[in-house]
């Protein structure tokens, strides 16, 4: 049983509040060391014998602590160490109890795939050395826990643009591998495991392996790309940076009065000029003006097109935190009144027509990054938020879902549609020719039976969900949108045979374990 | 794994032929197809309730469970816990009795305050040992208006889910910090197999609709409810008024 400590963990006066990682801790009760240590030839596969749980944690202290992801919702009760090495992490891998063990990069995720309720967790945010970058190759050697921001601070001086960002830089290199993370610019560069060069996974047996693309393991890299955790824990990757000139985009602005127009934008040929592209678009309006968006695409500046006062320092990094929204905000807030009056302004906002606007990375690509811990404005209950693909050809199911959301009582702000370009070969990786379409809904009465709608509109049309979004649907609907899912749980299975990893979504969606 | 819209992989009923219990069990399967165990006494009715689950497209799963046999229990819940995870148990079992039986019948007496009560807690334990262990998951635990002020009617069932009530209002706040919520759901009167004959009182209710608001409960992570809702604010009255008032009232 534990925690090992009698007395229940004092989630009180002694909570240790994380604004990155959006956690509370609960007392360090050290090295598990009264309890029977557990070898891994003990392990009991058959979920909750009547043994008792235990951990050898050789050199690192364990935590209790409640763990969600950035919806803030299914929060569960973790062990958690910070690794500070490899050996750390190996270590920890080796001693994990039979409950299991999940790498944790900074929450970014949505659901629940860096959380293992009564398991172990690692904060890989302790395994962070200062990024390691070649100044003339752009190839960077990183370590697991460190994030896309820190990695980016570290490029941009030498000339170098991380290739691959998602909507924040909040995320760790394992992370960003784990969730084959996309941006703007999955068009144009595909997704983040497209640039990595090589990577060393700490797989079950707690050895470590150093995979490549094309490698004799490259069937374990391919998994581990988009793989959730569930080969093992990232200890580090060798990444490609492309070259750049500024921080700065050109950008232009289109406002399209509803989705078709949007679409016929996204299609006449002009998105691929530019290298980033993506649509904010209006779930609240209906008829002629369903999914009215405001499309803003652009590309990396080149030092002669900014503006001379920009010129001399074309690789200034602008990217303030301008305030924490603190943990005050009642449910209910984000209503279907305050979201339809945040749509117009925002619509409204948008110029109709613009080319050419020099922007920072903030204001064109990462806006929630100038506020921490946002996801608080949607109060107690948090939200989720749901993203899917579809296949090209199938724009009459995005209207058909365009319409229902706009019909129902459940309303997003935060709509983003974007154009995918080819998919790499990772079997679990979300990208896919196509559209995907992410709205946040907070979380409200029937919102259960909503969703479950939205996944037969998606499934049906040959589409699929995003695990790094992912917190509410069944095993069976996830697996449909993926055929290559068995293929991948072979090569996860043979990886670690005796289920070692395993995260609340493992376990939600039947990923691994019988 | 209850999900991020309160939707469980597997829901434990103990008192596996309950009629309120079956009902919270198919209000969620409606929804959603899980995995069910049914804990039981092996009969007839037990096996109807099994297919009755079936056909909303759940697999099931039977324990035997006496809950009079209080030595068994731990060995119950870890059987039920054998196959995996269990995301919501609920505690539906229970007799009602005869109310003047009960407390001129000594062995009618212990009888109801072993089932209502001692088999509750026991199980009750054996439960939070489980889910500590896996550190998520719900309880649902049936209690009573009965059990907030007695009444000369029926204060024998009354003191036992007095009891029990205020076992899992303790148990509620023991689990919180594993990420366990546990509800208890005080129905007033409920129509069922157990109160067939009997004169409703007012503001009385059905298995459906009690199972509606224990879901919704889990769902939202409630604490405490009342079926149907307003029975909130009578009983808050009805706990106040001084005794001979309450005395002389008809119910």
């Amino acid at each position: 049983m534990w925690p090992p400590d009698p007395q229940p963990p004092n989630l009180g006066a002694d909570v240790l509040r994380r604004s990155s990682g959006s956690y509370r801790r609960a007392p360090t009760v050290g090295a598990a060391s009264s309890e029977r240590v557990r070898s891994n030839h003990d392990r009991d596969k058959g979920g909750s014998g009547g043994r008792v749980t235990s951990f050898a944690m050789s050199s690192t202290p364990t935590s209790s602590a409640s763990l969600h992801g950035w919806g803030r919702t299914a929060p569960t009760l973790a062990h958690v160490t910070v690794p500070r090495s490899q050996a750390d992490v190996a270590a920890a891998v080796r001693a994990a109890g039979h409950r299991g063990v999940i790498a944790r990069g900074l929450g970014r995720s949505y659901g629940d795939p860096a959380q293992n309720a009564g398991g172990l967790v690692l904060d890989m945010t302790g395994l962070a050395r200062p990024p390691a970058i070649d100044a003339d190759t752009g190839v960077a050697v990183v370590d697991g826990g460190v994030s896309l921001d820190t990695l980016m601070r570290a490029a941009l001086p030498l000339g170098w643009w991380v290739p691959v960002l998602p909507g924040t830089r909040q995320v760790t290199i394992g992370g960003a591998i784990g969730a084959d993370v996309h941006g703007k610019n999955h068009h144009t560069k595909g997704s983040f495991g497209n640039h990595v060069l090589s990577m060393d996974l700490v797989t079950a047996d707690g050895g470590v392996r150093t995979l490549t693309p094309d490698g004799p393991e490259a069937e374990l890299f391919w998994a581990t790309v988009g793989g959730m955790g569930l080969t093992g824990v990232i200890v580090s990757a060798t990444v490609q940076l492309h070259r750049t000139e500024s921080a700065y985009f050109v950008v232009d602005t289109d406002r399209t009065r509803d989705l078709d127009e949007l679409l016929t934008l996204l299609t006449d040929g002009s998105d691929d000029t530019y290298g980033y592209s993506a649509a904010w678009f209006d779930t609240t309006t209906t008829d002629a003006k369903l999914g009215r968006a405001v499309l803003t695409r652009g590309s990396l500046a080149t030092r002669d097109q900014l503006p001379l006062k920009l010129r001399n320092d074309p690789l200034k990094f602008e990217a303030p935190q301008l305030l924490t929204f603190p943990d005050v905000f009642p449910n209910g807030l984000a209503n279907p009144a305050t979201l339809r009056a945040f749509s117009h302004l925002w619509y409204h906002k948008a110029p109709r027509r613009q080319r050419g606007a020099i922007q920072n990375i903030t204001a064109f690509y990462q806006v929630l990054d100038l506020f921490g811990d946002w996801n608080r404005v949607y109060g107690s209950r948090g939200f989720l938020q749901y993203q899917f693909l579809l296949p090209f050809g199938e724009e009459p199911a995005l209207r058909r879902i365009a319409e229902r959301i706009a019909a129902s009582r459940h309303s997003s702000g935060l709509n983003v549609l974007k154009r995918f370009g080819a998919g790499n070969q990772a079997p679990l990786s979300f990208p896919q020719p196509g559209w995907t379409v992410t709205v946040d809904f907070p979380v409200a009465a029937g919102l259960h039976r909503f969703c479950d709608e939205l996944d037969e509109l998606v499934l049906g049309a040959g589409g699929r969900l995003y695990l790094a979004k992912e917190s509410r649907t069944t095993g069976a609907t996830f697996k449909r949108g993926y055929p290559r899912f068995e293929e991948w749980r072979k090569v996860r299975d043979e990886a670690d045979p005796d289920g070692v990893f395993v995260s609340d979504m493992a376990r939600r969606l039947e990923l691994t374990g019988r | 794994m209850i999900d991020a819209v309160g939707n469980p992989q597997s829901v434990l009923l103990l008192g596996g032929t309950s009629e309120i219990g079956l009902a919270i069990v198919e209000a969620f399967a409606t929804d959603r197809p899980m995995r069910v165990i049914l804990a039981a006494r092996p009969s007839e009715r037990l096996d109807a309730a099994k297919v009755r689950v079936e056909k909303l497209g759940c697999a099931v799963e039977t324990i035997d469970f006496d809950a009079r046999a209080v030595d068994t229990h731990a060995d119950v819940v870890r059987k039920a816990f054998a196959a995996g995870d269990v995301d919501v148990a609920v505690v539906a079992f229970g007799l009602l009795g005869d109310a003047e039986k009960a407390w001129t019948d000594v062995d009618a007496a212990v009888e109801l305050a072993t089932v209502n009560y001692t088999a509750a807690v026991s199980v009750g334990v054996a439960l939070a040992e489980r889910l500590r262990e896996q550190s998520h998951g719900a309880i649902v635990a049936l209690s009573s208006v009965a059990g907030e002020r007695p009444r000369r009617s029926n204060f024998v069932y009354g003191s036992t889910k007095a009891g029990l009530d205020a076992f899992y209002t303790g148990l509620t706040e023991a689990l919180r910090p594993y990420d366990v919520g546990v509800t208890v759901v005080r129905p007033g009167f409920v129509h069922t197999r157990m109160t067939e004959g009997m004169k409703p009182a007012p503001l009385s209710t059905t298995p459906e609709a009690v199972a509606a608001a224990a879901v919704d409960a889990v769902r939202n992570r409630r604490e405490q409810v009342w079926v149907p809702a307003p029975l909130r604010g009578v009983m808050s009255v009805l706990r106040h008024l001084p005794r001979p008032v309450f005395r002389r009232l008809p119910v």
